[in-house]
């Protein structure tokens, strides 16, 4: 009983975790919090700025100021947007991005999980002579820049009949999601207790049958993450659409930069605002849904077990 | 005892399951890369041929004007994006670990803009930094007729519109990895320079920061590799212009192989961009993994 009360007294010194009745306008808060929220302002404000301008006219935006919210709420910017902007000849707007990059996600994404997740268990559990030297290479080619890979894969991808498709394309998301996913789950896989994989072993179950029976359901986490890495990496790509693909393949942000910097016709940034936005919402509804396997995905490929 | 397997086929289904990585990395990781270096040797315009001209590519692509401003841009925007990522996000990170309040929602806000692609990012901050409408426009509505803040179209200043985006979007990544990196300091170091009297600031800079260096590595790493990448957001927010004024490499590689019709100049650019990757990576590589041997 003494020990107890004894641990409570140096708890409470050392700063207890219940609410303990702080002064709220210590100069400490005032300072943490202040600069918290002035930064975090400045970083709401393209969000914000965004949001009000595609929810004026033309002539508010000419006359009035970025920041200020719309006196007169339309949404005709946004109908625009979606299904009337102009890229060179095609007049019907961003939604033709949008499902050309909905036809590249989802094989894009299924292909590169299946191909990492396969080789991170391969490499994890069943490693043979060489199978690190091949991880090694892998791994600098995270970090080799794309533009020393980009004109060969287009020789490449036409000798195979695919370049300029869309199955050109997806084959391009998996190159280049593998170093980060197999990272991703071979390090994933490697935590598994090792006395799991023998028993599975004993029991006679094969490469395949581990893979399929014991590890994919107990590290659907770590699909998860893949998933949110993948999704948002592939949807927010530009350089891989633009080169890989044909005009009328071109994926969201391809065309969203076409209908924005055409030179051509008088600026309408209330459209373009919307066009923007409408980009993004893909990606950030994710980020909000996701929340804490978001910050894991990033953390998890960026520090390395 | 059935037949013993040979050496070849011990471990089959594995060697099989790794085939597309195998492939993938030889062919495209290797061979990509050897193709392209090899070719910048040779005189390829439009289409790519192995007639060899020594170094011709490299002495021109240095006397190009437009490179040596995409040099010196990737060069302001690398040293100051690496100073500025990691000071802010290392201050951000430790504001976030005074076990504040609403910790989580000041982090969904401060990462938010990472989950944007950078043609967004580019085309925010293109609008926000126009001068007829964004803030110059603004600030001189107040009052200061005479404010001037137009980056994007000064060529002197216009690589510093860009870091601007660019740090929007890219700042949070880096606390985040701050955060854990933080997390991971033990408490009781606290609670020791606290029992010592010594100040937060001293312990941060003496203790925290010193233990936290494969945090630091990692976050140098991502920065830099993200550095010799930088292409949509100048794409997007100002196509290169005024002029060339924010050219950068990434975006002179791409103009040459499939704009220009100078595939040799394409590939002596990306292969020096290439070899400054490399010659950044080396020498983490080896203080990863050179002194001690992984088992």
């Amino acid at each position: 009983m003494a020990d107890v009360t004894h641990a409570l007294g140096v708890r409470a010194k050392a700063g207890p975790r219940g609410a303990r009745p702080k002064p709220l306008f210590s100069r400490r808060n005032i300072m943490v919090y202040g600069t918290l929220g002035l930064v975090s302002l400045y970083y709401l404000l393209p969000l914000w700025v965004m949001v009000v301008t595609s929810l004026k006219g033309m002539p508010e935006i000419r006359l009035g100021n970025v920041f200020a919210p719309p006196v007169e709420i339309t949404f005709q910017p946004w109908v625009k947007a979606w299904a009337e902007a102009c890229t060179g000849l095609n007049c019907d707007g961003l939604s033709r991005g949008f499902f050309n990059s909905v036809r590249i996600l989802i094989p894009s994404v299924i292909c590169s999980i299946a191909v990492a997740s396969v080789s991170g268990y391969a490499l994890s559990m069943w490693k043979f002579r060489g199978s690190e030297v091949f991880f090694t290479i892998l791994m600098i080619g995270a970090f080799v820049p794309y533009q020393i890979m980009i004109y060969p894969i287009v020789i490449l991808l036409r000798e195979l009949g695919l370049y300029g498709g869309l199955w050109g394309l997806v084959l391009v998301h998996t190159v280049f999601g593998l170093p980060i996913l197999t990272l991703l789950f071979r390090n994933y896989f490697a935590t598994v207790p090792e006395e799991l994989f023998k028993a599975a072993r004993v029991d006679g179950a094969g490469f395949w049958a581990i893979f399929f029976k014991i590890m994919m359901p107990m590290s659907l986490p770590i699909f998860v993450v893949a998933l949110i890495l993948q999704v948002t990496g592939i949807w927010n790509d530009f350089l891989f659409g633009v080169i890989y693909t044909k005009p009328d393949l071109y994926p969201m942000t391809v065309q969203l930069n076409n209908i924005v910097n055409s030179v051509q016709g008088v600026k309408e940034y209330n459209v373009n605002m919307a066009a923007t936005l409408l980009t993004g919402l893909v990606p950030l509804t994710i980020y909000f849904i996701s929340g804490k396997l978001f910050v894991r995905g990033i953390a998890a490929g960026a520090v390395k077990g | 005892m059935t037949q013993r397997p040979t050496r070849l086929f011990r471990n089959a289904s594995s060697k099989l399951a790794l085939v597309p990585m195998i492939t993938i990395t030889l062919v495209v990781f290797v061979g990509c890369t050897l193709w392209t270096v090899l070719y910048s040797f040779t005189k390829s315009k439009s289409l790519p041929r192995l007639d060899f001209n020594g170094l011709d590519n490299y002495a021109r692509l240095w006397k190009t004007s437009r490179w040596l401003v995409s040099i010196e841009n990737i060069a302001i925007y690398g040293v100051l994006s690496m100073v500025l990522s990691l000071t802010l996000g290392f201050l951000l990170a430790a504001l976030l670990d005074q076990k504040i309040r609403f910790e989580d929602t000041f982090r969904t806000i401060l990462l938010y803009p990472f989950a944007l692609s950078f043609i967004v990012t580019g085309l925010v901050w293109q609008w926000i930094l126009n001068p007829d409408f964004g803030v110059q426009h603004v600030v001189r509505g107040l009052g200061f007729t005479s404010f001037e803040f137009d980056p994007l179209y000064n060529p002197e200043i216009v690589i510093y519109g860009i870091l601007i985006a660019g740090l929007w979007q890219g700042t949070g990544l880096i606390m985040c990895i701050m955060l854990a990196g933080l997390r991971g300091i033990d408490e009781d170091i606290w609670k020791a320079a606290r029992v010592d009297g010594i100040p937060m600031w001293k312990t941060y800079l003496y203790v925290v920061i010193p233990m936290m260096r494969p945090v630091f590595i990692t976050a140098i790493v991502l920065i830099a590799a993200g550095i010799v990448k930088v292409y949509d957001l100048v794409v997007a927010q100002t196509s290169g212009g005024p002029g060339i004024a924010s050219e950068v490499p990434a975006k002179y590689v791409y103009d040459y192989m499939f704009r220009g019709q100078n595939l040799g100049q394409g590939f002596a650019a990306s292969t020096m961009m290439m070899l400054c990757v490399v010659i950044v990576l080396i020498p983490w590589a080896y203080l990863e993994f050179g002194g001690k041997k992984r088992g």
